[in-house]
C-alpha cells in the first residue's frame, strides 16, 4: 500500500497557505473601506485607504480568476 | 436485444436519479453557510448554485473520462451491476438526507460500485489497498486540511479585522461569501455532474450503444448537467440546515472563512491529485470556521452523527448494491423487482420526510426539537422491510439503526 504523503502534504500546505492568505487580504481590503466609511462620516477622505482596499480585492479576485481557470483545464 | 436496450434505458434514467440526489445533497456544500448568515436568501442561494452546477457542467469531460475510459475494464461490467450501485447509492443518499445528514455521495457512488462488483464477481474483483489510499485516507484528512485552513482564517479575520465593522464591512463579507460559494458550486458540477456523465457513458460502452474510448454524447452531458442542475434547486434543505445551523452559529465573517477554506481545499486537492470529497471539506471547515472564534461552540453530537454517517456510507451502499446486484442476476424478473423496490422505498422516505417539512422557508430556524430524527429513523425502518425480498431487507435496516445508536444518547446536547 502506497500512500502519497508528498501530494496529501501539499494539498495542507497549499490549502492553508492559501486560505489564510486569502482571508487576511480580504479582512484588509474590507478594513480599509470601513476606514472609509468612518472618515466620510466625519467629512474626511481616506484615499490610502480606500486604494489599499482595491488592490487587495483586486488579488482575490485574481485568485478566484485563477481558482475558475483550474476549473475549466482540469477538474 | 430489445430486451438490451430496455436495460439500459434503465441504467440511463437510475443513473439521471442518482445525480439528482446527488445535486440536493450537495446543495448544502455549497451554500449552507451563505444561506446560514444570510448573505444570501435561501431560494436566491439554491438558484445561484444551480445555475453555476449547470455551468460546470460544461466546462470539461476530463472527469467523466477517467471513469468510463480505463478506471474499469469495460468488458467485464454489464450495465447491471451498474445498476445495482445506482441503486445502492440513491438509497443511501435519500437515508441520509432524511436524517439531515451531510454525506458523500461519491463514497455512496464508489460504494454501491464495490458492493455490485463483489456480488457480481467476487472479493477479488476489489483492490483494498486502493480502497484505503483513495477513500479512507482522504476521507480522513479532508476535514483536517479544511477545518485547520478555516480556524485559523477565522482567527486571523477577527484578530486583524477588529476596526472593520459598519455597513461596508458587513457589504464585504457579503460579497466573499457568495464568491466563494459560487467557486465551489462551479467545481462540485464539473466534478460531480460528470461522474454521472462518466457512468452513463460506461453503461452504453458496457451495453453497447457507444464505441469504447469515445467522449460522452452531448445528450448525456446535457441530461447529467441539467438533473444536478434540477437536485441542487430543489434543495436539501434538511442537510443545508445541519450544516449550516446544526453544527455551529456562524457570523459572516466565519462564514467567508469556511467557504473560502473550502473552496481552496477543493480546487488544491483535484489540481494536485489527491481528491477529496466536497461533503467532508465543507463540514471541516464549518467546523474549523465554528472552533476559530473565541467563544464559538461546535455541537460534538451532531459532528459525531455526520462521522458515524461517514463511516457507514461506503458499507451501507456497498450492502445494498451487493442485495440488488444478487436480485438482478435472477434475470429480468430480478432487475423489474429491484427497479420496483427501489421507487417504493424512494417514495417510503419522501413520505415519511414530509412528516417533518423543512424548506426555504424554515431552514435557518435552529435545530430541530430532540427526537424528531430518532423517530424519523424508526420510522423509517419498517417500510423497506415490508416492501420486497428478503435478500434487500437484511440490507436496509443495518444502517438505519446504526445511525439511530447514538441519538437517543444526543438529543439533550442537541438542543443547546
Amino acid at each position: 500500500m502506497k500512500i502519497d504523503w508528498a501530494a496529501l502534504g501539499s494539498v495542507f500546505g497549499v490549502s492553508l497557505a492559501v486560505t489564510v492568505g486569502l482571508v487576511a487580504l480580504f479582512t484588509l481590503g474590507i478594513m480599509g473601506l470601513s476606514r472609509r466609511e468612518r472618515a466620510v462620516a466625519q467629512g474626511n477622505s481616506a484615499t490610502l485607504a480606500v486604494t489599499g482596499a482595491y488592490v487587495c480585492f483586486a488579488a482575490c479576485a485574481a485568485a478566484v480568476a485563477y481558482g475558475i481557470s483550474l476549473i475549466m483545464t482540469k477538474a | 436485444m430489445e430486451n438490451f436496450s430496455l436495460i439500459l434505458a434503465i441504467v440511463v434514467v437510475t443513473a439521471l436519479a442518482f445525480d439528482f440526489t446527488n445535486g440536493f445533497h450537495d446543495t448544502a456544500n455549497a451554500m449552507a453557510t451563505t444561506i446560514s448568515t444570510g448573505a444570501l436568501k435561501p431560494k436566491v442561494a439554491v438558484a445561484m448554485s444551480a445555475v453555476l452546477n449547470l455551468a460546470g457542467a460544461f466546462l470539461s469531460v476530463e472527469v467523466a473520462n477517467t471513469i468510463s475510459k480505463g478506471l474499469v475494464d469495460e468488458t467485464g461490467i454489464r450495465p447491471e451491476v451498474i445498476f445495482a450501485a445506482l441503486v445502492g447509492a440513491i438509497l443511501w443518499n435519500l437515508l441520509t438526507w432524511l436524517v439531515g445528514l451531510p454525506s458523500s455521495s461519491s463514497h455512496a457512488l464508489m460504494g454501491g460500485l464495490i458492493g455490485a462488483t463483489i456480488a457480481s464477481a467476487g472479493m477479488g474483483a476489489v483492490h483494498g489497498d486502493v480502497l484505503v489510499t483513495k477513500v479512507l485516507i482522504p476521507a480522513l484528512a479532508a476535514p483536517i486540511v479544511a477545518g485547520v485552513a478555516a480556524l485559523l482564517a477565522t482567527r486571523l479575520s477577527y484578530t486583524l479585522g477588529k476596526k472593520a465593522d459598519g455597513k461596508a464591512a458587513e457589504k464585504g463579507y457579503r460579497a466573499g461569501q457568495i464568491a466563494s460559494a459560487g467557486l465551489v458550486s462551479l467545481a462540485h458540477g464539473t466534478n460531480d455532474a460528470q461522474k454521472t456523465m462518466g457512468i452513463i457513458t460506461l453503461a452504453l460502452v458496457a451495453g453497447g450503444a457507444v464505441a469504447p474510448n469515445s467522449d460522452p454524447p452531448t445528450w448525456v452531458i446535457l441530461s447529467a448537467g441539467l438533473a444536478i442542475a434540477l437536485g441542487t434547486y430543489i434543495g436539501g434543505w434538511r442537510i443545508i440546515r445541519t450544516m449550516g445551523k446544526g453544527l455551529t452559529e456562524l457570523q459572516p465573517q466565519q462564514g467567508f472563512a469556511a467557504q473560502t477554506s473550502a473552496a481552496t481545499a477543493i480546487l488544491a486537492s483535484s489540481h494536485l491529485g489527491f481528491s477529496l470529497s466536497t461533503t467532508h471539506v465543507v463540514s471541516g471547515s464549518v467546523m474549523g470556521a465554528g472552533l476559530g472564534r473565541k467563544g464559538g461552540v461546535v455541537r460534538w453530537s451532531t459532528a459525531t452523527r455526520m462521522l458515524v454517517a461517514w463511516c457507514l456510507t461506503l458499507p451501507a451502499a456497498a450492502l445494498v448494491g451487493a442485495g440488488a446486484e444478487s436480485v438482478t442476476d435472477l434475470g429480468d424478473w430480478g432487475t423489474a423487482v429491484v427497479a420496483v423496490f427501489l421507487i417504493a422505498s424512494s417514495a417510503a422516505i419522501w413520505k415519511i420526510s414530509r412528516r417533518e417539512v423543512v424548506d426555504a422557508s424554515n431552514v435557518n430556524e435552529s435545530e430541530e426539537p430532540p427526537g424528531v430524527v430518532t423517530t424519523a429513523i424508526a420510522a423509517v425502518t419498517p417500510p423497506p422491510a415490508g416492501t420486497v425480498t428478503d435478500d434487500l431487507t437484511a440490507t436496509i435496516p443495518a444502517p438505519a439503526t446504526t445511525v439511530a445508536v447514538p441519538d437517543p444518547a444526543t438529543p439533550p446536547a442537541a438542543a443547546v
